[in-house]
């Protein structure tokens, strides 16, 4: 199959399709982003060269002047919920596989409950409980939700691959008289950091693109992640096609960054058996 | 080490996450449950057993709702089933060819759509579906099939079937993931003997690797139906708004909670019936994961040995 040069020429044929498929709209996008309304429904194929670039759509995103404030907003709220996911899980996955007590089989299938079911379903609760404790319109209402709707995945994945680790590495550890949390910090964490970054890819995309707990626990103007802001402010601008489009370029662009950053590392975690089914 | 000595440690470090977990995912999920059972007399809550879910799955105007969100929710996951799993399997089968040249850059390609926010991917769509750009009327005449362009996500009879689509063309990446590292760790020397044994790639597969990676299909069953039941939410808020129209078609579960507990123009937002379609959920997905693990599950373990 490898040697014949006809179905090598079929396989490609297929794949270089769906990349086609998989591109196309966002190109598309990206460089009608750069006309002007005329520019975008005279020639919307042509590329943005010419007289048909125009930066108006760029000019109006950046005059509606709140967008700095979402991206910062969704970076405070991704990055400190990753955080937090990576290290509470990993301290959670070493005790499990680590420490033999009473309960710790069902504590631990206690704990991967979430990945079955999804923590949406307590959203009428859940905004009870931030109304009480006053974290409605916080970020910190956001992060506490993330940090728990992460946990399962991550605790589930690092006790795997902790499972698989030899655990003679900690024990020399212990004979050379390093204290648990040493052990922790300076043994496990770095034992794990090949499955560090796949339980970080998967838990930062929900948490990035999220619409649902932003819309609910935290709308206001000040609280506003990426993900909401860019849809209100395309129900408010759908006639000005330019700001629609450089809006939604702007949207793609951090998670376009962060994949390239971790995409290779990314694969290897899952193939490296973090995520076996 | 003592034994109080160790219940330190296990303290310490199990303690934080489960607090979080318990109190942001687990308590809330409960008091949902609970509070499916109560109902707001005279601005008290009074108990009233299944009541709630008496009104749900039969007052008409309950009624109609949740099934038609439900029928819906079981058309997207047909869908997904039939159409998104099996491209995945094809694109990772071809990935998982031995000295592909480009698989990364295809892998990476293929990947891309799902990263992004579904608000982008709903919006993109939509202006490129749109008949104001006119960009599928173009393409469509250009390959000989214009007469058959219509504002798919407007008609009742399309609506659903196009958001669907839509989902499919941004998510195919996970399943893709799932099938392609399932089929990276089939062990060599399997594939070894299968060719020794004269079968060609496409026995190969059918026969050798298929049977082996039986168990990621069950867990992307059961991984899209969970998905299907709450995260269609996402999408359908953006494209179609929270009346999820036309006129209703495009309506899931997680729209109809959303409206039932926070109100819609002239309805009234109510939270005891919010918590009852939320806990109605909540006996859907387990009624799909028991099937999953006690069903599925087991029995393809039992055919792995």
């Amino acid at each position: 199959m490898r040697n014949n040069p006809l179905s090598s020429i079929a396989i490609h044929s297929v794949l270089i399709l769906y990349s086609l498929l998989a591109l196309f709209p966002l190109v598309l996008i990206a460089i009608n982003s750069f006309k002007s309304k005329k520019g975008i429904f005279r020639d919307p194929m042509a590329l943005p060269l010419g007289d048909l670039y125009s930066s108006k759509g760029y000019q109006s995103v950046l005059a509606n002047g709140d967008f700095p404030l979402y991206f910062g907003n969704s970076l405070i709220v991704t990055l400190i919920s990753l955080v937090f996911i990576l290290l509470l899980g990993a301290m959670a996955a070493h005790a499990l596989t680590e420490f033999r007590f009473k309960g710790n089989g069902l504590l631990g299938l206690y704990l991967i409950l979430g990945i079955m079911v999804p923590i949406r379903l307590g959203t009428v609760a859940l905004l009870e409980l931030f109304v009480k404790l006053g974290l409605t319109n916080t970020l910190t209402a956001l992060v506490l939700v993330y940090t728990a709707q992460g946990l399962p995945i991550a605790i589930f994945i690092f006790t795997e691959f902790l499972k698989s680790v030899s655990g003679e590495i900690k024990d020399s550890a212990r004979i050379d008289g390093l204290s648990e949390y040493r052990i922790f910090f300076e043994v496990v964490l770095p034992l794990i950091r090949p499955v560090i970054a796949t339980v970080a890819v998967f838990s930062m995309i929900p948490i990035w693109n999220d619409l649902w707990f932003p819309l609910i626990l935290s709308p206001g103007e000040g609280t506003r992640t990426v993900t909401l802001g860019i849809q209100q402010f395309i129900g408010q601008y759908t006639v000005n096609w330019s700001a629609v489009l450089a809006a939604l370029s702007v949207a793609i662009m951090p998670v376009l960054v962060m994949y390239v950053i971790f995409s290779k590392q990314l694969i290897r975690g899952i193939t490296a058996g973090a995520v076996k089914g | 080490m003592t034994r109080s000595g160790w219940r330190g440690y296990i303290v310490f470090f199990l303690a934080p996450a489960t607090l979080i977990y318990t109190i942001f995912a687990i308590y809330p999920i409960a008091e949902s449950l609970r509070l499916s059972l109560f109902a707001e007399r005279d601005s008290a809550a009074l108990f009233v057993g299944f009541d709630n879910y008496q009104k749900l799955f039969t007052e008409p105007y309950w009624a109609e709702q949740f099934w038609n969100a439900f029928k819906n929710n079981v058309w997207l996951f047909v869908l997904h089933m039939l159409i998104q799993n099996p491209i995945a399997l094809a694109l990772a089968a071809i990935l998982s060819i031995p000295n592909l040249r480009g698989a990364a850059t295809y892998r990476t390609i293929f990947f891309l759509p799902t990263l992004l926010s579904v608000v982008v991917i709903g919006f993109i769509w939509q202006l490129i579906l749109s008949p104001l750009w006119g960009i599928t009327p173009a393409f469509m005449n250009f390959i000989g099939a214009g007469s058959f362009f219509a504002p798919w996500l407007g008609l009742e009879s399309s609506a659903l079937t196009t958001v669907t689509l839509i989902s499919i063309w941004q998510y195919v990446g996970i399943p893709m993931m799932l099938f392609y590292a399932a089929l990276l760790n089939i062990p060599e020397e399997t594939l070894e003997a299968a060719r020794i044994d004269g079968l060609n790639g496409w026995w190969i597969f059918w026969k050798v690797k298929l049977p082996l990676i039986l168990p990621t299909l069950g867990l992307v069953g059961i991984l899209t139906y969970i998905g299907n039941f709450t995260a269609s939410f996402d999408l359908i808020y953006t494209l179609q708004g929270g009346l999820a129209g036309p006129n209703g078609s495009t309506d899931v579960m997680g729209t109809f909670m959303f409206r039932t507990f926070f109100g819609f123009q002239a309805q009234l937002g109510d939270v005891n019936m919010g918590a009852t379609v939320a806990s109605s959920l909540f006996f859907i997905i387990l009624l799909g994961v028991s099937v999953y693990l006690f069903g599925v599950q087991r029995r393809l373990q039992r055919y792995q040995a």
